[in-house]
């Protein structure tokens, strides 16, 4: 096996006994991208040179602490100093921040190695990355599939082996459905659990910031590097953080894990909800005990969910008005038409569309009608949610309604790519944690199956992920090689 | 219909700047005078990521801001976005508070007319200002426009009065008061000239009996005392004269044009925009727990009303007076000061309104800049009440204090100005004016009393002011008779 198909903590093993070098580690992914990245399109900016440097710099001094020497991405919204963060817009193309995202400053403290800034839906709306304003995104087990997103990139390089991890962020899907979509393990943290400071936000409240790796064990060591209270945002929290590693365990004995009925009904892939039905058969071999529940307000959570995203996004995306930030219409003889004409130029069609959605929902005499009756839905479904982890310790489902769709087969439909959150959104609005990991395989593409903990239970959560890895081998297929 | 058969009804809308070290939602000096630019952050200016962390010490100020004026504190409140589009504005939203005030129904107590009057405090908010855009020349002529954020971030507290005000000295009053209240309470400068207080108020006329309010107009660019009086006679007026010509007033913006004196049209209500205020999602709601507002409560100052109170009742001061002299907490100290080493507050009011103010406004000086003390001035009162001096001299005397800050007894010293009151003295000098006009002392023993004044005058004259002239009156009067 080649370095850049092992997993973090394989590598951080063999780092500590000098076995390689992170040099060696950098090279190896360095290799894999060439081979497969003009097809899979995962990066917007590849650092070679700066990844190689740091990794020599590394390897000088001998000593490899926690993610040092391990090669990652980030979602190109997270704020890097001296390094182009383009949200995948034009608006950004040349944007260069002089700060960090507190999730990325607590990287590369780690001695984490950044090779990379991956492509993604334009400002996180979508669920293709079809939508960055430069290129799509290829799933990298098929290339006429899409990778999901909006960390599609992100999600796809991980895939491939281009990187060891990456840093995505997840308002509704957006880390769970591109993992499920490309046989990888996605975790979107409880809100408040980690940092959005730097992190290009387009719903503030439902954003959250999180990992995808190749298996559960890398994902609680990438999070432990990440999380915990942030002075720098207010709405971080300052609950300590537990040690993830040390929540891995395979005996989950009477674990209580609960399906909620609404997340298995129609619109749901036959094929796809068959293997998660399988997976929650395996879970019950393995001790849990297995109950279906209810939560009876889901029928209300899309378009509860894409109401406060879309109202968020509209404040969000005020300030690219052509003034400072993006691309400016010179050709506009007044302030006004420099705005429209600029926003109009600098913005991708779903982007406009979920600003004008949400300033609709905002405006006087609608208000009421829209985004206050979602802020009372998102209550209930809360509700709904707290009702259930009185009894359950976790809930399972499926993480997206189908496998990775073929490129172009929802552009044009909106509707239909806002259903990719319908399982997921909840979790966002209720701010809950969720993960989604490999379960099963449908037209030779993976299956993801949804976890969802109690608010800042990623213990459990993630312990009841890593009994299904260790009873399973999906984790262990790559693209181009299954393990049956 | 004439002028005495409406009844004028105004509300103000007051900015305060808070004067804390730093900006409401990032680590930026909050000082004002900078070079454009350079007290600015990638949060305050908006860069994409960052993230604001709410400064405690604004929400304290507020706190102390709504006790001082009598409001609820909120035990939960939280802020709002209010989206609009313009370029001294990075975030495209202002942060403020909308359904959900830190301070509600509080009042003010000013005096009209001699008499208290209360006016209701609807609410008090925070909020961030916005930059500064600046124009080459006139903003609809301007080839391009600058464009200064130092000023976005700074921490602002709007306060809303009730519609209770009935004149345009009563809006002044009211100002005056809740400047003073400002200043007191130590949250803010109340600089209207550097911005630090600003105004804009609501007015509209009815017919006198009227119930219902009339059409309001909100009248903006009001920089001064003055210019809040004026412009809302102006537009008083303007209002009764449009309703005596079966105008139909239209609720709209105006700007006062202080060239002009007028206030022209600005926007009206159906060009008004839709702020689309929603909660902030990136600044959790706030509780305010009671403690808080407690202790904040134990450290409040002696605030202008009980100030005023103190020194009516006490000193049987009037109304008028205590308002100027609690006008901030430096003059009333220096007051208080003055009257604890002269106990004649009367007298001591008088100075510090009379001469004092009209010193320190021809050199545009504020109390704290006076280069002589509050005992200096007691000093001098002193003299004048004990005879030492005329009230003439002392006024010499104060303005030689006011230039030189130098203590009164050592300026009549050196300029040798002490009022000759010793008998000897005076009459070994009237026995040489009489011996030098024997027409003079013939005509007053003729019956001419008139002739008295010439002898005082020779008299003041060769002492150059200085002797005592109730004496020297006495002392002619007496000389004359006894011979
Ligand atoms: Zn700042």
């Amino acid at each position: 096996m080649k370095l850049n198909d092992l997993s973090v903590h394989e590598l951080k093993n063999l780092l500590q006994s000098k076995q390689t070098s992170s040099e060696e580690i950098i090279k190896s992914c360095l290799e894999r991208i060439a081979e497969v990245e003009a097809e899979v399109k995962a990066f917007i900016t590849l650092l070679e040179d700066d990844a190689l440097k740091a990794a020599r710099n590394l390897d000088k001094k001998g000593e490899y602490q926690g993610l040092a020497g391990i090669p990652y991405g980030l979602k190109d919204n997270f704020c890097t100093s001296g390094i182009k963060t383009t949200c995948a817009s034009r608006m950004l193309e040349n944007y260069v921040p002089f700060y960090d995202a507190t999730a990325a400053r607590r990287l590369s403290e780690a001695d984490a190695i950044l090779m990379g800034k991956m492509n993604m839906d334009e400002f996180a709306m979508g669920n293709s990355t079809e939508l960055s304003a430069f290129f799509p995104t290829r799933n990298p087990w098929d290339h006429n599939r899409v990778p999901g997103g909006s960390s599609g990139g992100s999600a796809a390089a991980v895939a491939a082996g281009e990187i060891l991890f990456s840093l995505g962020t997840d308002s509704g899907s957006s880390i769970r459905q591109p993992a499920s979509f490309c046989g990888v393990v996605g975790l979107k943290p409880s809100y408040g659990r980690v940092s959005r400071w730097g992190v290009i936000g387009s719903a503030s409240s439902l954003d959250q910031v999180g990992v995808i790796t190749r298996d559960v064990t890398d994902c609680a060591l990438v999070l432990q590097a990440i999380a915990g209270k942030d002075p720098s945002d207010s709405t971080s929290v300052a609950l300590e953080v537990p040690d993830y590693s040390a929540s891995l365990k395979a005996d989950i004995k009477g674990l209580k894990i609960a399906y909620p009925r609404e997340y298995f009904q129609a619109g749901i892939d036959q094929h796809v909800k068959a293997c998660v039905m399988e997976a929650l058969k395996t879970y019950e071999s393995l001790g849990a005990i297995i109950d279906e529940v209810s939560l009876p307000h889901s029928e209300y959570a899309l378009p509860a969910f894409l109401l406060i995203a879309c109202a968020e996004a509209s404040a969000n995306m005020g300030k690219y008005d052509g003034v400072r930030f993006g691309l400016r219409d010179f050709s506009a003889d007044n302030v006004v038409d420099m705005y429209s004409q600029s926003r109009g130029l600098g913005f991708g069609t779903d982007v406009k569309r979920r600003i004008l959605l949400g300033t609709h929902a905002l405006s006087a005499g609608y208000y009421e009608d829209y985004y206050l009756k979602a802020l009372k839905v998102r209550r209930l479904l809360k509700n709904d949610f707290d009702k259930v982890f009185e009894n359950y310790d976790v809930i399972v489902a499926p993480t997206a309604p189908t496998v990775a769709f073929e490129l172009g087969a929802q552009s044009g439909d909106p509707l239909t790519m806002y259903m990719n959150d319908i399982l997921t959104g909840s979790t966002n609005m209720a701010g809950l944690p969720g993960m989604s990991i490999p379960c099963g395989f449908v037209q030779e593409m993976p299956v993801g199956m949804h976890l969802i903990g109690k608010p800042f239970d990623e213990p459990t959560m993630l312990k009841a992920a890593y009994a299904f890895e260790q009873a399973t081998s999906f984790h262990l297929s790559r693209p181009g090689r299954r393990v049956r | 219909m004439k002028a005495y058969d409406y009844e004028i009804v105004i509300g103000l809308e007051v900015h305060v700047e808070l004067k804390t070290k730093t900006k409401i939602f990032c680590g930026c000096s909050n000082r004002f005078g900078a070079e454009p630019n350079t007290n600015v952050c990638p949060i305050c200016s908006g860069f994409p990521g960052a993230l604001p962390v709410l400064n405690q010490q604004v929400v304290e100020y507020a706190i102390r801001a709504g006790l001082a004026l009598n409001c609820e504190i909120a035990s939960y409140t939280k802020f709002d976005s209010k989206n609009y589009f313009y370029p001294d504005l990075p975030n495209a939203y202002q942060v403020s508070q909308y359904d959900r005030p830190i301070c509600s129904n509080g009042y003010m107590d000013i005096y009209v007319d001699g008499k208290p009057k209360r006016i209701g405090i609807n609410r008090a908010h925070i909020e961030e200002d916005a930059g500064k855009l600046v124009h080459q020349g006139s903003i609809t002529e301007t080839a391009y426009s600058l464009v200064d954020l130092n000023r976005c971030g700074v921490p602002l507290l709007e306060i809303v009065s009730m519609p209770d005000m009935r004149q345009a000295a009563e809006a002044r009053q009211y100002l005056e008061k809740l400047r003073s209240t400002m200043l007191f309470a130590g949250v803010s400068d109340c600089k209207m000239e550097e911005g630090s207080l600003r105004c804009d108020a609501n007015v509209s006329v009815r017919p006198w009996g009227e119930q219902a309010l009339g059409t309001r107009v909100e009248i903006k660019n009001l920089n001064s005392f003055r210019s809040l009086e004026k412009a809302i006679e102006y537009e008083a007026r303007r209002q009764m004269e449009a309703l005596d010509d079966g105008e139909v007033l239209v609720q709209e913006t105006r700007t006062w044009d202080e060239e002009k004196q007028v206030t022209r049209s600005m926007r009206s209500k159906e060009e008004a925009q839709d702020y689309r205020y929603f909660p902030n999602p990136d600044l959790p709601p706030l509780v305010i727990p009671r403690e808080w507002v407690e202790s904040v409560a134990r450290s409040m100052p002696e605030l202008p009303q009980q100030a005023q109170l103190r020194l009516m009742e006490k000193y049987g001061l009037s109304a008028y007076d205590v308002s100027i002299l609690t006008s901030s907490p430096e003059y009333l100290a220096f007051f208080d000061r003055c009257v604890a080493a002269f106990a004649q507050p009367k007298a001591v009011a008088n100075w510090m309104m009379g001469e004092l103010n009209k010193f320190l406004n021809q050199s545009n000086l504020q109390i704290t800049e006076c280069r002589f003390s509050p005992e200096h001035l007691a000093e001098l009162l002193k003299m004048i009440d004990e005879g030492a001096v005329s009230g003439k001299m002392a006024k010499d005397i104060f303005a030689e204090m006011f230039a030189s800050g130098k203590p009164a007894a050592q300026i009549v010293k050196e300029k040798g100005l002490a009022q000759i009151s010793d008998q000897d003295t005076l009459i070994a000098m009237i026995e040489e004016v009489l011996k030098a006009n024997p027409k003079v002392v013939e005509d007053y023993r003729g019956g001419k009393q008139k002739a008295a004044g010439f002898l005082v005058g020779q008299i003041m004259k060769a002492t150059k002011g200085q002797a005592n002239p109730t004496l020297v009156n006495q002392l002619i009067d007496k000389c004359l008779s006894a011979e």
